[in-house]
């Protein structure tokens, strides 16, 4: 396997999504080659980390303000069985 | 009524948000605040993505919402709920966007023609933990400046597989992208992504702290 055959298939490596004789190339690739151990793990870490963190949270307060605004709209409207 | 609708909420193997659709289509408003409440903060965070404005996202959250209620007689139950639900939000992101620009055309395919993330370039190893090396804070507007930096293509198809957790073929369905355009703006967003962070998470990238004078204030001095 070369580098840009394990690129190919890096996100079908992170998502797991790939067969069983693959994944035996993959590994020993990863082995064999720095560069493509590193990107893999930090492409796996990148998401892991944008998982781990909400980054636009949505305050309880503001939260029940919207939902309120919402369901009061909702009832005002003529709704899906107009 | 809402009797006889509830009793298809047992069938097996269906999701349960077709219960309460229906039970909205059969005129009770209080399983569509259920439906509300289970998938705001998503749909805010989705709207926040696109449009990175609050005050927008907080617009879009209102508007995607009542939209959905009222066509909710066009939903036909052939996708999830909530994938209808994000195609509504992102298209009022869009339509947002599209006001604040005064009517300027706004799509999901501008900028991504770049080459940047097409390979990798930074090949340099991260501390282990890089995250613990900086505050939740400093954490959160590291991840939110990275992320607001690439196009939107790219953001939206990263946010909406890899941070809310939709499927490929979900994420296709809720952008109108075919299947391999998800796939390959994926790859690209996660790469870009990867190596913009890599100036932050590789060993020794955050400064030192300023060292701190004895006994001077914080605080500015006149």
């Amino acid at each position: 396997m070369t580098c840009t055959e394990f690129l190919a298939i890096l996100d079908e490596v992170i998502d797991q999504s790939i067969a069983a004789e693959t994944r035996a190339e993959i590994e020993l690739h990863i082995k064999k080659c720095g560069h493509c151990e590193v990107v893999f793990n930090t492409t796996r870490k990148t998401i892991e980390i944008y998982r781990a963190h909400e980054l636009y949270e949505l305050p309880t307060d503001l939260r029940d303000r919207l939902h309120n605004a919402i369901m009061e709209k909702c009832k005002k409207s003529k709704g899906p069985c107009s | 009524m809402v009797a006889t609708i509830q009793s298809v909420a047992g069938d097996e193997g269906q999701h349960p948000d077709i219960a309460l659709v229906e039970r909205v289509k059969a005129g009770d408003i209080s399983a569509y605040d259920e439906l509300v409440r289970k998938y705001e903060r998503q749909v805010f965070r989705i709207a926040q993505h696109i449009t990175q404005n609050r005050e927008d996202a907080e617009d879009v959250m209102q508007d995607a919402f009542l939209k959905a209620y009222e066509k909710l007689d066009q939903f036909q139950g052939n996708s999830k709920f909530y994938t209808w639900l994000v195609r509504i939000a992102v298209n009022e992101s869009l339509m947002r966007l599209r006001k604040r620009r005064t009517g300027k055309l706004v799509s999901m395919d501008e900028d991504i023609e770049t080459e940047e993330g097409r390979v990798p370039r930074d090949f340099a190893d991260w501390a282990p933990d890089p995250e613990q090396n900086y505050d939740n804070s400093e954490l959160s507007e590291i991840l939110r400046k990275t992320i607001q930096g690439l196009p939107r293509g790219f953001r939206v198809v990263f946010a909406l597989r890899d941070i809310e957790g939709l499927s490929t073929e979900e994420t296709a369905e809720a952008l109108n992208l075919s299947v391999p355009a998800v796939k390959s703006r994926l790859l690209r967003a996660r790469l870009q992504l990867r190596e913009r962070l890599s100036r932050h998470f590789r060993p020794g990238a955050k400064p030192a702290p300023p060292p701190r004078q004895a006994g001077s204030p914080a605080g500015k001095r006149v």
